[in-house]
């Protein structure tokens, strides 16, 4: 059914065919050779892509993971507008993963389908308009040889191609005729900004009507014929080991018919497969196999870290900070303007460990058999989940079948595929296929932590309050730890992004990094480091705006001065633009009403960041007790991601990265004692309830013609400094560590 | 011995372990997969069905203390199509990743029984975990779900 191959990308094409049913299947295939030959289409090992039906229903393929960000909403939108079908149309299938092996190097087939980095809405931007516009050229150009005029006088609208004399069909009607066109040789043009009818406008989540009534599916509803159930106990100490072991009781439990031992990495081996040697009991149910994990006696060595506490960091942080670090950008001379200085102001601000908690923890299925493999499960990155499988059994990745559920979120957690590797090492060491299943505590026990850190940062100011020099230093447990060839030199990386505001902005300006040793596993937790550093940068900003007697918002304009780009070579660059960042702030601050008088015991903060190519800032109005009882009265924040694409789903994700950022600041940390993890479950890692939340959170989206990029984790960075400096103004008490907790009561009861 | 109770109206009978959690015996048995695990703790409710009326976390409820219990879960919220909650969390888009909602749905409903007309203070004795923090829609909808069962 082959007719040729129209390019999406530079290495991909679209392939039009016809289906079963007389509509017009797209696929894209990767190989110009297998097309050049005209033979027939290979069957489709991966699903649809683009599917329209006789009847006019158009099929459009997902083929993000969806964690709550919304690409299962906004990628199809993004199709569906270029192809001009009716929203109200299409029905909206996940793919699977899909990469095509056959090649020298692997390649997607359907493009990038991991959930990390904000990145998904900007990927998509730059392919998949064109699998829709594809689409719609076909149909214009089956529509115009029907008729017998020019492809150009056809128009389409809402799954119609329109006759310049008012006829119409439906694109059911010409699919089968599309079908058998060549698609054109080049890419097709695009829509312009004004000819979009689904992108810009709300959709709302197209698997709503299956999640109210609980038949979405996420991993932990996976029940795959005859699959057992495992859990595991791990050890809890940091690179401890198992002392010795007594499964019998565990043996004995009605419904469990097996006890293996998982090895874990060696100390210092790079963790990329499972977190922890442990035991996993293997049942029949969940229940079952929970009361055999009960009844395993295991002792554990403490492994190097027993002596790890936090209040141990804490004081290595001091050390590291008394010493030079590396110094990992050096503009102008920052001691030279320091003893110019007029003022010089300082502060020091901490950043706990906190874990990711997604509230469906880690579970995946993973079918191990002797020439392949098939895994099920909430991923992020499922092209991760397939190397997994691969690093742990042997079997080649192209013989690994893998499947995306819904995931009840991941906020950096399932970017890491440990818990995949656990399963797979299960289901090879006992034949099963594996339902694998971690608890709360697994979770709380067990996770790749956000960074601690202490930050120092001074700034130089001259005699008319102008800041001429500006350094951070930070002491923190990098990211990169125990992350395969990354060099030592390397790990200051994920923790300073030396582009951030205010670089460039400050003549002489200065970033330091010293590395904290700890054994804690560490890893991406959504908006990574942004999160640390706008807390330390907005807080400081404004200490130093009081200290030299300026009003916050005028110092932040005054330092961004005119607008301008500057290149950003970290993430989310290429540029960043200081206009944009300007916009958000003064949006904030002109809504909440920066600058009005206030009653006694209350206060406005405002922060602005910019994170992975978006804008954000927040404006939070908070009320302090006199006995230090906080309330926060009103937030406003706003984003520029450039031209939004579902404005729904991007208040949507200011509203949850903003009580992500508060419920973070106010309530949460890992803290560690005896090289182990204390927190085991909800009681001590409490999140926030709706009661101790916001009652609204205004979302200013600011409507732009630039390339959008993603939403899913700007809201959160600026989010604490805003309410940290909003705290401030309502009662004078800086809060420079966090979380908040019971510090504001504590420090105005003194 | 075995315990006798209804789910969504109808009887079920489970002669296995007592000491299950309820949680459990509707996921793996009754494979009524709606209902989330989330801590296990009785701390997120992400678990919560109804048990004659009253939210309950499901994790800690053993089935056998279930016998002659009416069990209601969020596959049978809706007796003929979708519940004024459930549509009213569709037309406020409150889902983001969708894993606590069903339990958050639940709870609402059961508000709603109690107090027709709730207070923003009434709404905030719903203490189920949104992960994703979409609290500020799940306010609207509370709203527009009340605004909908008073006006029919």
């Amino acid at each position: 059914m082959s007719a040729a191959a129209a390019p999406v990308t530079r290495r991909s094409f679209l392939q039009a065919s016809l289906t079963a049913s007389g509509g017009l299947l797209l696929q894209p295939v990767l190989s110009r050779a297998a097309l050049a030959q005209d033979a027939p289409a290979p069957p489709n090992p991966f699903g649809l892509f683009l599917r329209i039906e006789r009847d006019n229903r158009v099929f459009i393929g997902a083929r993000g993971a969806e964690i709550g960000q919304g690409v299962k909403t906004s990628l199809p939108m993004i199709i569906a507008d270029e192809l001009d079908a009716a929203w109200a149309d299409v029905t909206v299938e996940q793919l699977p993963l899909a990469i095509d092996f056959s090649g020298p190097t692997p390649q997607w087939k359907y493009g990038p389908q991991g959930a990390g980095g904000s990145t998904s809405i900007p990927d998509a931007w730059a392919d998949l308009r064109q699998v829709g516009a594809q689409a719609r050229a076909l149909m214009r150009r089956a529509a115009a040889a029907r008729w017998g005029i020019a492809p150009d006088a056809v128009v389409t609208r809402d799954g119609h191609a329109l006759h310049p004399d008012g006829r119409r069909l439906t694109y059911g009607e010409l699919a089968a005729e599309a079908a058998a066109l060549p698609p054109a040789a080049e890419p097709v043009a695009l829509k312009s900004r004004g000819e979009y009818r689904i992108i810009g406008r709300p959709q709302r989540v197209v698997d709503a009507p299956e999640i109210v009534t609980g038949r979405a599916r996420y991993g932990i509803d996976v029940y795959e014929p005859g699959a057992c159930t495992a859990v595991v106990l791990r050890c809890p100490y940091f690179d401890g080991d198992i002392a010795g072991f007594d499964d019998r009781a565990a043996r004995a439990v009605a419904g469990v018919r097996a006890v293996v031992v998982v090895p874990g990495p060696k100390p210092g081996e790079p963790l990329t497969a499972n977190l922890a040697t442990g035991i996993a009991v293997v049942a029949d149910d969940t229940w079952s196999a929970l009361k055999g994990r009960e009844a395993l006696q295991v002792e554990w060595t403490r492994g190097p870290f027993a002596g790890e506490s936090s209040a141990a960091l804490d004081r290595q942080c001091g050390e590291l900070l008394a010493r030079t670090g590396q110094i990992v950008r050096d503009d102008g001379d920052f001691g030279a303007a320091r003893a110019a200085a007029a003022r010089v102001v300082s502060a020091r601000y901490r950043v706990p460990f906190v874990s990711h908690a997604p509230l469906e923890p880690e579970n995946c299925f993973v079918h191990v058999m002797p020439d392949r493999a098939r895994v099920i499960g909430p991923f992020q990155q499922p092209a991760g989940a397939q190397r997994a499988v691969n690093m742990v059994t042997g079997i080649p990745r192209a013989a690994i079948a893998v499947e995306m559920t819904r995931s009840g979120g991941g906020f950096g957690r399932k970017l890491t595929n440990d818990f995949v590797a656990e399963a797979a090492l299960i289901s090879k060491a006992t034949g099963l296929p594996i339902k694998l299943m971690w608890t709360r505590s697994d979770d709380l026990q067990h996770d790749f932590f956000r960074p601690f850190g202490h930050h120092e940062l001074v700034a130089a100011l001259d005699g008319a309050g102008a800041v001429t020099g500006w350094t951070h230093r930070l002491a923190s447990a990098s990211k990169y730890y125990r992350r395969p060839n990354v060099k030592a030199e390397d790990m200051w990386g994920p923790e300073l992004y030396p582009d951030d505001f205010p670089a460039r902005l400050v003549p002489n300006y200065r970033l330091e990094w010293h590395a904290v040793t700890s054994g804690i596993p560490r890893g991406s937790w959504r908006a990574p480091a942004h999160t640390a550093n706008a807390f330390a940068v907005q807080s400081f900003l404004d200490e130093v705006a009081l200290a030299s007697g300026q009003d916050p918002l005028a110092l932040r304009l005054a330092m961004l001065g005119a607008d301008r780009e500057f290149d950003y070579a970290q993430h989310g660059g290429p540029k960043f633009s200081t206009g944009r960042l300007r916009t958000v702030l003064e949006r904030v601050a002109a809504a909440i009403g920066w600058g009005r008088a206030l009653p006694k015991g209350r206060g406005i903060g405002l922060a602005a960041h910019f994170t992975f190519g978006g804008y954000a800032a927040h404006a939070i109005e908070a009320e302090v007790s006199p006995r230090g009882e906080l309330a926060i009265r009103r937030v406003v924040c706003a984003i520029d991601c450039g031209q939004p694409v579902n404005p729904l789903g991007i208040e949507a994700q200011m509203q949850g990265g903003t009580i992500d950022g508060l419920s973070t600041a106010l309530n949460l940390e890992i803290t560690i004692r005896d090289g182990r993890v204390e927190q085991a479950n909800f009681n001590d890692y409490p999140l926030a309830t709706l009661a101790q939340m916001p009652r609204d959170v205004e979302v200013i989206i600011v409507d732009s013609a630039e390339s959008p990029s993603g939403c899913g984790e700007m809201g959160i960075p600026t989010a604490a400094p805003a309410l940290l400096n909003a705290i401030h103004a309502a009662c004078g008490v800086r809060i420079r560590s966090l979380p908040v907790r019971d510090q504001l009561r504590q420090a105005l009861r003194a | 011995m075995s315990t006798r109770f209804t789910v969504n109206g109808v009887e079920r009978e489970f002669g296995g372990d007592g000491d299950m959690p309820l949680l459990w015996y509707l996921r793996d048995h009754a494979r009524l997969t709606g209902t989330k695990y989330g801590c296990g703790g009785g701390f997120c409710g992400a678990c919560t069905v109804l048990v004659d009326g009253q939210p309950q976390r499901s994790c800690l409820l053993p089935v056998a203390a279930l016998a002659g219990r009416a069990i209601r879960t969020i596959e049978g919220l809706g007796e003929s199509g979708l519940h004024a909650v459930q549509r009213a969390w569709i037309e406020e888009d409150v889902a983001q990743c969708g894993y606590c909602q069903a339990g958050q749905i639940l709870a609402a409903a059961a508000l709603l029984e109690r107090t027709p007309d709730p207070s923003p203070e009434d709404i905030d004795t719903i203490g189920n975990y949104c992960r994703c923090g979409t609290y500020v829609r799940i306010r609207r909808a509370i709203a527009r779900a009340a605004r909908e069962r008073r006006s029919t």
